[in-house]
């Protein structure tokens, strides 16, 4: 078995155990992303020398004994929206094509704290809008499944990074999908947290209200591992909650009896592939091997999220990318004659097409005459569908449903149509709208060889719950164990 | 809803873009439909429904008042676009 194969926490425990060096680990990883970025282009910025040096540094702790987490010494790879001090960070736009932030982001300061090895920084959709990674202003990601398909969105770069065996995990962050649905067309495992149990602190908005920092890696331990190493209440963040966290890994005991799964067959109607809704209910059918009780029920909401979703997050980010104006960090635009100008000028050569879309949108909504009946009545709604998964989640302890309607498009062919791609978004959005944990993972491949995701969903604070469910399903299925070639199919 | 050209003018000023031609009408188009979509909202009763901005109550966060070092100036002003020594440059906007 190759390093690559390992999981993060398998590999952890070599480490530990002084079967492998960090630096071993973090030189295999580099000849990987050197090997295949060219095809994938799942990385902007790699770090080969700042890596290297980190991991010579993380191996001496380690034999010392000052690192004790189970992933210290594991290399990962962190995406372009998350602060790293003298490091790079783009968010894929060319307004922020020189950013070196002064400081980083706790989720950066926590990964430092167990000894993880930043190799580099990932491609994502422009500002995290988006739901292909074509947006991107350094190019498109390729999914390693078959380059000619897109990773999904906007964490692609991570998901990608971590089926072609370029890291052993990734941090991404999801705002209306954006970790679940690539990890679900790679064949990866993501999380997407309880919204204000991973500090935003350094995390460039999108969306405030939506936005939360998750994992992306090989298995639902990995994700759990993670989670316990990042999860925490943030002076820096005021959003964040005073909360219990930790133990996740601890606590996964795969044992799944007396568990109500709640199936909203409002989920597996018109739009949905019927290969997806197909390995979706297999997967039901696998949890309730293990011991949990599965049910259909009705969640009368869904034809409403995208559109309070879209409203919200645009609004928001209108008011957000306001302060990209080209005049504390970040890009200038030049032949501009007064402040207005250097402003316009800055942010219309700055920002691509999709943010600008999303900039217009969210100020229409804002604007005087058209709040009430689309920025309020979008919140009013978002109170409707917390409302209608508080109810289902007083009969269940999960639900079960897809992650996205089909497994990855072609490239190109979502751009195109901007409502199209919208509605694409329509099982993710609604978790990021009442705040709660949702997990995505692979449950198979369709006719065409593409990984199909299940995402399980749990009320706010269950993240145990929902990986223990993911866990269970992992040890009955190997379908997170399959790797792309990246010439397409499975080996 | 109808969007028209003098609308999207109106909220590119707001948004500070300066769209080209081109990327107007097609802007205008993708609005009018996007927008269009969203109308499915108002087939949803919310009378008497409380807007929710955040999910959690979260309230009244509050630090101690500690007085702790600002960021080194320089370290700031290494990353704008066009400073001097001590400050952020932009064109005259006082005559």
């Amino acid at each position: 078995m190759s390093l690559s194969d390992l999981t993060a926490l398998e590999l952890g425990a070599k480490i530990k155990a002084g079967e492998v060096s960090v630096p071993e680990a973090t030189r295999a990883a580099l000849d990987a992303i050197e090997a295949k970025n060219a095809e994938n282009n799942a990385f902007i910025t790699v770090l080969n020398n700042r890596a290297m040096a980190e991991a010579e540094e993380i191996q001496k702790k380690i034999s010392a004994g000052e690192l004790t987490s189970p992933l210290a010494g594991v290399p990962l790879a962190i995406k372009d929206n998350i602060c790293t001090k003298g490091v790079k960070t783009t968010c894929a736009s060319k307004i922020l094509g020189d950013f070196q932030p002064p400081y980083n982001a706790t989720l950066t300061e926590k990964i430092h704290a167990i000894g993880g090895v930043v190799l580099g920084k990932l491609n994502m959709d422009e500002f995290a809008m988006g739901s292909t990674s074509e947006t991107s202003y350094y190019g498109a990601t390729r999914n390693p499944w078959d380059l000619s398909r897109v990773p999904g969105g906007s964490s692609g770069g991570a998901a990608a990074a971590v089926a072609a065996r370029e890291c052993w995990y990734a941090i991404g962050s999801d705002t209306g999908g954006s970790i679940r649905q690539p990890a679900s067309y790679c064949g990866v495992t993501g999380i997407k947290p309880t919204y204000g149990t991973v500090s935003r602190y350094g995390l460039i908005a999108y969306a405030s209200s939506l936005d939360q920092i998750g994992p992306l890696a090989r298995t639902a331990e990995d994700c759990a591992a993670i989670l316990d190493a990042i999860q925490g209440k943030d002076p820096r963040d005021g959003t964040s909650l005073d909360v219990p966290v930790g133990g996740l890994l601890s606590g996964l005991s795969g044992d799944l009896t007396g568990m109500k799964i709640g199936i909203p067959v409002d989920c597996f109607g018109d739009g949905l592939d019927g290969e997806v809704s197909q390995k979706v209910l297999a997967a039901a059918e696998v949890l309730k091997e293990r011991g949990a009780e599965v049910e259909e029920f009705r969640l009368p909401i869904m034809e409403y999220v995208v559109p309070a979703y879209y409203i919200i997050a645009a609004a928001e980010a209108s008011s957000n990318l306001s302060r990209f104006d080209g005049v504390k960090y970040g890009w200038r635009a030049e032949g501009y004659s007064d402040l207005t100008e250097l402003y316009n000028k800055t942010r219309t050569e700055g920002f691509g097409t999709e943010v600008k879309r999303r900039i217009l949108l969210g100020t229409f909504v804002l604007s005087s005459g058209y709040y009430d009946a689309y920025y309020r009545k979008a919140l009013q709604v978002k109170a409707v569908i917390k409302e209608a998964f508080d109810r289902a989640f007083e009969k269940y302890d999960l639900l079960l449903m897809p992650v996205a309607p089909t497994t990855a498009p072609k490239l190109g062919e979502s751009l195109s149509d901007p409502l199209k791609m919208y509605l694409s978004d329509i099982y993710t959005v609604s978790v990021n709208l009442a705040g709660l944990p949702g997990v995505s993972i692979p449950c198979g491949l369709d006719s065409k060889g593409l990984p199909v995701g299940a995402q399980l969903i749990g009320p706010a604070l269950g993240e145990g719950k929902v990986l223990n469910a993911a866990h269970a399903y992992q040890q009955e299925t190997d379908f997170h164990k399959l790797r792309p070639t990246q010439k397409g199919g499975a080996e | 809803m109808n969007i028209t050209p003098e609308l999207v003018d109106y909220v590119s000023i707001l948004s500070r873009l300066k769209l080209e031609p081109e990327e107007k009408a097609r802007m205008t188009g993708e609005l009018e439909q996007i927008i269009g979509y969203m109308d499915i909202l108002n087939q949803l009763d919310t009378t008497d429904i409380e807007p929710m901005s955040h999910t959690f109550p979260v309230k009244n966060v509050l630090r101690e008042d500690e007085v702790v070092p600002s960021f080194p100036r320089e370290a700031l002003l290494a990353g704008a676009p066009v400073p001097d020594d001590e400050a952020y440059l932009v064109p005259k906007t006082v005559e």
